[in-house]
């Protein structure tokens, strides 16, 4: 195979990657989000505190993450039949990509929302804030940095799922690798195709750090550069400032 | 302007129950700086949450501004309408800030304008105000990690300012940070509660702080109220624990035994009069100063001092009398041990 025979290939099937991966990274944030939250707000303490649909809620989760991908995938067939009216290409993949990695942000969601100060809820609560205002003025602000990481981590996870729905026909650079690659025994194009993914997850890698670090800057919480700004600067102590008499 | 009414709180984990409430009575007048103030685990944390229903009593009523708190649904994680409404109007800071770490100063100001439904020109024009009114103008856009700890204090108390509170309700604002820093913030509640005739609840484990600004104090231990009032009235109550409390004499000298030896407490006009030559000199008795201090204790001048006459208690019975007479407050120590009489 010649370089431009790869690149022939490698140029729809990125296209195809991406694709996939984008629909599913939208829908999971959408649909993961949400629940991640009400894993939080169901759970003891919470500010809709109900202890059986948290039980069932948590449930789900546990089993959406424990099933293999590749299984998933299989069982779902019918639903995503009726979805997207096939079971191959792209569009379909799309579909257990969503449904799999749905448990997974939720649950970095959950994590992430948790280690918001509960003095902060407080406060919105002593102000007259109620569930929806902490929600959205204060758990999902504070918790920002630690959700745009969390997501960052999940479209990873989807490109890694993604090359797997190749072999099933999911399309993108999976299905090339498989293919090409593995099944006609063209190692150098699996490998070139393997250090195209390797590209890609290292730049979304990269964006995302550079997100979380612009966020954190400003002095929200969570995110691994927080660490590295001193705590608390050291600024101008009280005194100079005049009080009105 | 509050008043709680044997107001009761139990915590109940796996079976145990712990009482952090057993009937508390309080009543903040309008218009006066209170303090409670008590060891960690004497329940005032719990009370002052009680108060705008952060913690829900367990039994009793909470009454602010004539609206009785406890009869508002909700629970405490989730507030009805109402109570929502309510708390709108009782500012609260905290000792460790609560401020937003993703907002600015101002947009943290902002943020109970917000829930409150002004429009975006008309919380910048407050927020600006609120700012200019605790001296942070010019930190309007920093964020809260940049700023000292009396500064993110500052912020809090414009924040909980935001909403025009009738009352402020304090839970150790001061606890975390240096005494310095707690003096200037000390004055700023000060200043709010004369300038804007704010009730101030404060909670606090430091006597100086009920030194410093509080009209009135109550003093709690194990989940009840043992000794409330004016600060003015418990320095003139004999054996106050308040009292002493705000103004120990515990190091001065005992005395010698055999002889009497009495605590004078001065206030205000009274602390101008010469006293202990007068009695000298009506009476022919040699007076041994045994100690003496002089404070200003919620803007009053009050003094103390111990001092130790000739002869047992029989015998000084005229001269204690003559000392009551003026205003003194006497208490006669026995000389022996110090212990009250």
């Amino acid at each position: 195979m010649t370089w431009d025979e790869m690149l022939e290939l490698m140029k729809p099937a990125t296209v195809e990657t991406f694709q996939m991966v984008g629909v599913a990274s939208v829908c999971t944030v959408l649909l993961g989000l949400p629940l991640g939250l009400l894993l939080v707000l169901t759970d003891r303490g919470g500010a809709l505190q109900n202890i059986p649909v948290n039980r069932v809620l948590g449930t789900v989760v546990n089993v959406g993450r424990s099933l293999p991908f590749i299984i998933l995938m299989v069982a779902l067939q019918g639903f995503t039949k009726a979805l997207t009216s096939t079971t191959i290409g792209w569009e379909a993949a799309t579909v257990p990509l969503t449904i799999g990695a749905i448990p997974f942000f939720a649950r970095l969601v959950e994590t992430s929302v948790r280690e918001v100060d509960g003095g902060l809820l407080e406060a919105v609560h002593a102000m007259g804030g109620g569930t929806w205002t902490s929600v959205r003025k204060v758990m999902l602000p504070e918790s920002l940095p630690a959700l745009v990481s969390s997501t960052v981590t999940t479209v990873i996870a989807l490109i890694g799922f993604s090359a797997m729905a190749g072999t099933v026909g999911g399309g993108g650079l999976g299905t090339l690798a498989v293919n090409y690659g593995y099944q006609r025994f063209e190692t150098t194009f699996m490998w070139v195709i393997v250090a195209e993914l390797v590209i890609i997850v290292m730049a979304i890698q990269l964006i995302g750090d550079l997100i979380v670090r612009r966020l954190a800057d400003r002095g929200g919480s969570g995110g691994k550069t927080r660490l590295l700004r001193p705590r608390d600067t050291p600024s101008e102590k009280d005194e100079e400032l005049v009080l009105p008499h | 302007m509050i008043t709680t009414k044997d107001l009761t709180k139990v915590y109940r984990t796996r079976g145990r129950e712990v009482t952090a409430l057993a009937g508390v009575d309080l009543h903040v007048r309008e218009g006066e700086v209170y303090g409670v103030v008590g060891t960690s685990g004497a329940g005032k944390s719990t009370l002052i949450r009680c108060v705008n229903m952060l913690e829900r009593p367990s039994s009793g009523t909470v009454t602010v501004d004539g609206v009785d708190l406890t009869a508002l649904p909700g629970t405490e994680n989730r507030a009805g309408r109402d109570l929502r409404d309510a708390r709108r109007r009782i500012g609260m800071v905290f000792q460790h800030f609560n401020l937003l770490a993703s907002r600015t100063v101002q947009e943290n100001v902002e943020l109970p304008l917000e829930i409150i439904g002004l429009d975006r020109t008309q919380r910048r024009r407050k927020a600006g105000e609120l700012l200019e009114l605790v001296g942070l103008a010019d930190k309007a856009r920093t964020y809260p990690s940049q700023l000292s700890g009396g500064q993110k204090q500052r912020v809090g108390i414009a924040r909980a300012l935001a909403g025009d509170p009738k009352v402020l309700l304090s839970d150790e604002a001061t606890s975390a940070l240096d005494p310095e820093t707690t003096r200037s913030i000390l004055a700023l509640l000060r200043d709010l509660n004369r300038q804007l005739g704010l009730t101030v609840l404060l909670i606090t484990h430091e006597m100086d702080v009920i030194k410093s600004v509080c009209d009135s104090a109550a003093l709690m231990r194990g989940g009840r109220v043992v000794e409330a009032g004016k600060l003015t009235e418990l320095l003139a109550t004999e054996r106050s624990e308040l009292a002493r409390e705000l103004f120990p004499l515990g190091e001065f000298g005992q005395g010698h035994p055999g002889n009497t030896v009495l605590e004078i407490t001065f206030q205000g006009d009274t602390s101008a009069r010469p006293f202990v030559s007068q009695l000298a000199r009506t009476y022919q008795i040699d007076i041994n100063i045994l100690g003496a201090a002089v404070e200003t204790i919620a803007g009053r001048m009050v003094g103390r001092m111990r001092v130790e006459l000739p002869g047992g208690h029989q015998d000084n019975v005229v001269p204690i009398g003559l000392l009551r007479e003026q205003g003194l407050q006497v208490d006669v120590l026995d000389a022996t041990d110090g212990a009250a009489a």
